[in-house]
């Protein structure tokens, strides 16, 4: 029977030689992504943001999307956003906060909706007020602390500290490429992009530990070669793993993206990402930081120490 | 390893048909389904899952307790009470009136006799009531006196808490029944927070009568229209619904909205106006008699909300306990009003701070997308799958149907929500389930070729990556748990089907496959292996 294989059997692909390359790379794209995440900045939806946000679509032909875009000076609501999305009738319209806390807001919905209702269907009204927002802000804030937190945890129970030092590293590299796509991307950052990030922790750290497992079963295994040896090894040896999970999860993604319709799309498109960045960084940032750190000679030093305990 | 019990192969196989049976009924259309569900006892699990308002459309609308509200009823309740006690204990060195500046009223009491005997009482205005441990809550209002006399009277952040909650308590039963009155289908209203009410009505059509019924204090008070030459100290300038400019209404009020036990919407016989018709309880049409009697060929004011919704001329006393309101109303109007004053009037004004609509139409185009996604994601697995390791393969794909039944299975019992982020939960775990099975079969293949025979090589494949898919699964899971206590809704029913989907995976991809390869290898009895 014919066999589909993405990544060979017996490969020995020497990848901790591309360190000199991956590092600096990986250096720039994270510079880039703090610089873009301070200059330009996420693009907030209203979940942090505030505001309102219909979704419409209109009874008859294309949406007329400059004089829904007027609509913001005419009724003097400040600037307005308007995206077309599906075959053209539909669009979503965005307002901003409103000077005047929640009342404000209801005012503002009322007066849109009035104008608008001859002309389209309202398919989604979202309203958040200031204080609201604000407590969506602190919640995301903390859920990622919290999520960081729990990988730090983990990671400290469960490997040596090279091992564990490693794995930070990689996961907040992929954290902050996360943050540079929102930034460069200005996909809509809302509470399911909060939910995205987390869900790329997992991801991130999940696609760590098959690496570091084996490096660390591998370096039990033989003691005489140099640390770089044995990760090319683990690495061949997952290799085919990483691959497949990851073409794997990438094809239920693609179907998100096409057929998932417009409202998660933002979220299956930077899970896609994450898959990519958690996959690269498992290999190509996680590991090298082992030789950086002389993980051998620290974990042998600390079996040593264990086994003169064991001893006395 | 490959030793497997009957009774274990019958349990995994029981326990999967019990997941498929569980998640039938969800195919059912609800005018099938409905019958059925009454017929049969209610322990059985005959349910469909629960749709979240994203995807059967509906509203979800945060209310929030006017703090400023409650401060201004909680100072004039006191002031009436500290007017009382004044009167009945004879005080007659009160100087000057009454001041309040933001929580606090004082008023000065020049005689030191009279401040002994009102302080007691005044204290015990604002004492804190026992708690359920026991102990005496602190104050809610705190008194203090100054040499000079003045006493001065400050609502307590206990106070206000609890006034707040005891607010949400009340409107909690308000906006049932008024929503109750709509004719919607079980709408979910609960507190959130301190001072917050959440309602969810799903299906619902016109968010907008919603808002109006909701938005609406529905204070409601008869009062009358001040003779001219009034004094302005007694009189409250409000504004009129129906026409521009204010009347001068009497701060005394003569009936309130609570002695109202029916409100119902009707005609006026004469113009056939759209009125409300209404009936008082038996305190409300003796007091409503009385002064109608004593008032006759004045005007008096219909109040709602700080607003004079009408103010007809009194023509006779009216002491039957019943009248009509009429305002210039549409039917609608007229309705709503009907419900409102039924309902009673929320205890304190409510904002709305967070509000999230979602039409029946992209309800559906939501589910029909998600699963239209689904079944994409999943013949494209299945596929990739079967062509990477053709009958391992395809066990790993029986493993992923019966785990996607399991974890609709789990949503169904549990009773939990299913969003649309839920269904890409779902999306995502069909890509991700497979990385346990990848994990074994990759290592089955690295020991079989490292020169194990193949029962060994089998046997290490599955107990070596047991661990690294625990290790795996479980950093998934703390991104789960942190999600569902952080987020609400949508976000949180993503959580809710990321979890199920990652304790599914154990039972499916690890005990199950294993079971199907042990079965397969006590048939087949292969020498190589076939991936």
């Amino acid at each position: 029977m014919l066999r589909f294989r993405l990544a060979p059997d017996n490969m020995k692909f020497g990848f901790m030689r591309l360190r000199r390359v991956s590092y600096p790379f990986s250096a720039i794209l994270s510079i880039l992504s703090v610089v873009l995440f301070l200059t330009a900045g996420l693009n907030f939806g209203i979940d942090f943001a505030g505001g309102t946000l219909f979704e419409v679509r209109s009874k008859q032909g294309q949406a007329d999307l400059a004089s829904l875009r007027g609509l913001g000076d005419k009724m003097s609501l400040g600037e307005v956003e308007v995206q077309a999305f599906g075959g053209g009738n539909d669009a979503t319209l965005r307002i901003r906060l409103q000077p005047g806390g929640d009342a404000a807001q209801q005012v503002a919905v009322q007066r849109v909706r009035e104008v608008i209702e001859k002309d389209y269907e309202i398919r989604r009204v979202e309203v958040v007020g200031p204080r609201v927002s604000g407590e969506l802000v602190q919640s995301g804030t903390l859920g990622v602390v919290l999520s960081v937190l729990a990988v730090l945890t983990y990671l400290w129970f469960r490997y040596e500290w090279p091992l564990a030092v490693a794995a930070v590293i990689a996961t907040m590299h992929d954290l902050l490429l996360t943050v540079g796509f929102f930034a460069i991307t200005q996909l809509e950052f809302n509470i399911t992009s909060i939910a995205a990030i987390l869900t790329i922790v997992g991801l991130s750290l999940n696609e760590t530990v098959v690496v570091l497992d084996r490096i660390r079963e591998i370096m039990r295994k033989y003691k005489r070669i140099s640390m770089a040896e044995i990760i090319d090894l683990s690495i061949n040896a997952v290799l085919s793993r990483t691959i497949m999970t990851s073409t794997t999860t990438l094809l239920a993604l693609l179907a998100l993206v096409f057929f998932g319709g417009h409202v998660i799309r933002s979220f299956s498109l930077a899970m896609m990402w994450g898959v990519l960045v958690s996959m690269y960084s498992s290999i190509f940032i996680c590991s090298p930081v082992l030789i950086y750190l002389n993980a051998r000679g620290v974990m042998q030093e600390e079996a040593a120490a264990q086994a003169d305990r064991a001893k006395a | 390893m490959f030793r497997f019990p009957r009774w274990k192969v019958a349990s995994i196989i029981a326990m999967s048909l019990l997941a498929l049976l569980i998640i039938v009924p969800s195919f059912l259309s609800k005018t099938t389904f409905d019958p059925i569900r009454k017929s049969i006892p209610k322990w059985i699990p005959f349910e469909q899952v629960v749709l979240g308002l994203d995807l059967q459309g509906g509203a979800h609308i945060l209310l929030e307790v006017d703090q400023n509200d409650v401060l201004r009823t909680l100072i004039g309740n006191t002031r009436d009470d500290v007017r009382r006690i004044l009167r009945e204990e004879n005080v007659r060195s009160l100087t000057g009136g009454y001041g309040v500046q933001g929580r606090t009223i004082q008023f000065r009491v020049s005689e030191a006799r009279d401040r002994d005997r009102i302080l007691p009482k005044l204290r015990q205005l604002g004492a804190g009531s026992v708690n359920a441990l026991g102990s005496i809550n602190p104050p809610s209002i705190d008194v203090v006196v100054n040499e000079d006399g003045l006493i001065r009277m400050t609502v307590s952040d206990v106070g206000m808490t609890e006034k707040t909650r005891r607010a949400v308590e009340q409107a909690i039963e308000v906006i049932r029944k008024r929503v109750d009155a709509l004719g919607t289908t079980e709408p979910n209203i609960q507190r959130q927070g301190v001072d917050r009410v959440l309602v969810q009505v799903p299906g619902l059509q016109d968010t907008n009568r919603l808002k109006e019924i909701l938005g609406t204090t529905a204070k409601l008070e008869f009062r009358l229209v001040a003779d001219p030459g009034y004094n302005p100290s007694d009189v409250d300038m409000l504004a009129q619904t129906d026409q521009p400019g204010t009347l001068p209404v009497e701060k005394q009020v003569m009936v309130q909205g609570e002695d109202l036990i029916d409100a119902q919407p009707g005609f006026d016989q004469r113009n056939s106006e759209p009125v409300v018709n209404f009936k008082f309880n038996i305190r409300g049409g003796q007091r409503f008699g009385e002064v109608t009697s004593a008032n006759v060929g004045k005007p008096f004011a219909i109040v709602l909300d700080n607003k004079v919704i009408s103010a007809p001329r009194i023509l006779t006393a009216i002491t039957g306990g019943s009248g009509q309101i009429s305002g210039r109303f549409t039917v609608e109007q007229a309705n709503n009003l009907a419900i409102l004053l039924r309902a009673g009037a929320l205890p304190a004004k409510m904002n709305i701070v967070e509000e999230r609509t979602v039409g029946p139409g992209l309800g559906q185009d939501s589910i029909e997308a998600g699963k239209t996604a689904a079944y994409v994601a999943g013949i494209l697995v299945f596929c990739y799958m079967l062509t990477t390791y053709g009958t391992f393969g395809m066990f790993a794909n029986i493993a992923l149907a019966v785990h996607i039944a399991m974890i609709f299975a789990g949503l169904i019992l549990l009773q939990a929500t299913l969003t649309l982020p839920g269904i890409a939960g779902i999306v995502l775990t069909i890509g991700m389930a497979v990385d346990s099975n990848v994990l074994i079969y990759e290592r089955i293949r690295e020991e079989f070729r490292g020169g194990r025979s193949l029962i060994s090589a089998l046997d290490a494949g599955f107990n070596r990556a047991f661990a690294t898919i625990v290790d795996s699964q479980s950093t998934m899971m703390v991104a789960a748990v942190i999600l569902y206590f952080l987020g609400s809704g949508p976000v949180r029913g993503f959580a809710v089907s990321l979890g199920l989907g990652i304790l599914t995976t154990i039972v499916t991809a690890v005990t199950m496959t294993r079971m199907m390869i042990a079965l397969w290898y006590r048939w087949r009895k292969p020498t190589a292996l076939p991936i």
